[in-house]
């Protein structure tokens, strides 16, 4: 698949297929498992039906049909959260790796 | 109309002093696929900075890869990414990792198998020839002695 059409213009994979979401979803919207199963279907499909090498299918999926500012704000300066400190981010990894150990 | 990523790109990384060179190739690799989905081994990468339990964490221009076992819970998966904003993909790592979807397909014979492990990795590397010379190999060469015959790559 592809988040970034132009992107993948210029690299040329085998096949690829594009859903037109904010980066982060390109298999779908958190916890809506049948819109992630349809797209992920449409995908898999692909494989047998593209024929000519470097196609680029684009599904019709949309994220929100009331609202296009995402289309504005993704990957601008601004767009991302403000990251934890080095301190928090470490800790937070500190956390994470305990909870599997023992 | 579709964003256009690389002049965002070029503006977001603007006070870099390196410039980044994006990658163009001339020629499209291609191996057709010669049996129907619903008979093949598929793998499942995403570059969206998926761990399994306590694995390393990723880190800015890492090109080592995850091997996510098929049976990882929701509670087994953690994110690490610069480049995305990974809360929604914390809540449900479908949105870039579709492995539950992909074992529900398997069940119901719409693929032939799902290959075991996954795969992930963090797609932030600055360095093309990194990916180029180290990552992508590695993992041609996993797929390839496990006879993966339809490689699913998804993108964060």
């Amino acid at each position: 698949m592809t988040s970034a059409i132009d992107i993948t213009r210029a690299v040329k994979p085998p096949r690829a297929v594009f859903v037109n979401f904010p980066l982060g979803h390109q298999t779908g919207k958190p916890n809506e498992p049948e819109l992630q199963k349809r797209i992920v279907l449409d995908a898999l499909h692909q494989f047998e039906t593209i024929a000519q090498p470097g196609t680029i299918v684009e599904l019709p999926y949309i994220w929100d049909a009331n609202d296009r500012s995402w289309e504005e704000r993704d990957y601008t300066k601004g767009w991302m959260p403000e990251r934890p400190s080095q301190d928090a981010a470490d800790r937070e990894e500190a956390q994470r790796r305990a909870r599997y150990s023992g | 109309m579709p964003v256009s990523y690389i002049p965002r790109t070029r503006e977001l990384y603007a006070d870099f002093n390196n410039p980044y060179r994006w990658v163009t190739n001339e020629s499209v690799p291609w191996t057709p696929l010669n049996k129907p989905i619903a008979r093949c081994r598929v793998a499942l990468i995403s570059s969206g900075g998926i761990m399994y339990r306590d694995q390393p964490r990723f880190h800015r221009e890492d090109a080592s890869y995850r091997c996510i076992p098929t049976s990882a819970t929701r509670d087994d998966l953690n994110i690490w990414h610069f480049g995305y904003p990974t809360r929604d993909a914390q809540i449900d790592p479908n949105c870039v990792f579709p492995w539950e979807r992909l074992k529900e397909l398997e069940r119901e014979k719409v693929i032939g198998e799902l290959h075991d492990p996954c795969f992930s990795f963090m797609g932030g590397i600055y360095s093309a020839r990194k990916v180029r010379t180290e990552l992508a190999p590695k993992i041609a060469d996993e797929l390839k002695r496990a006879k993966v015959e339809a490689f699913y790559l998804v993108p964060a």
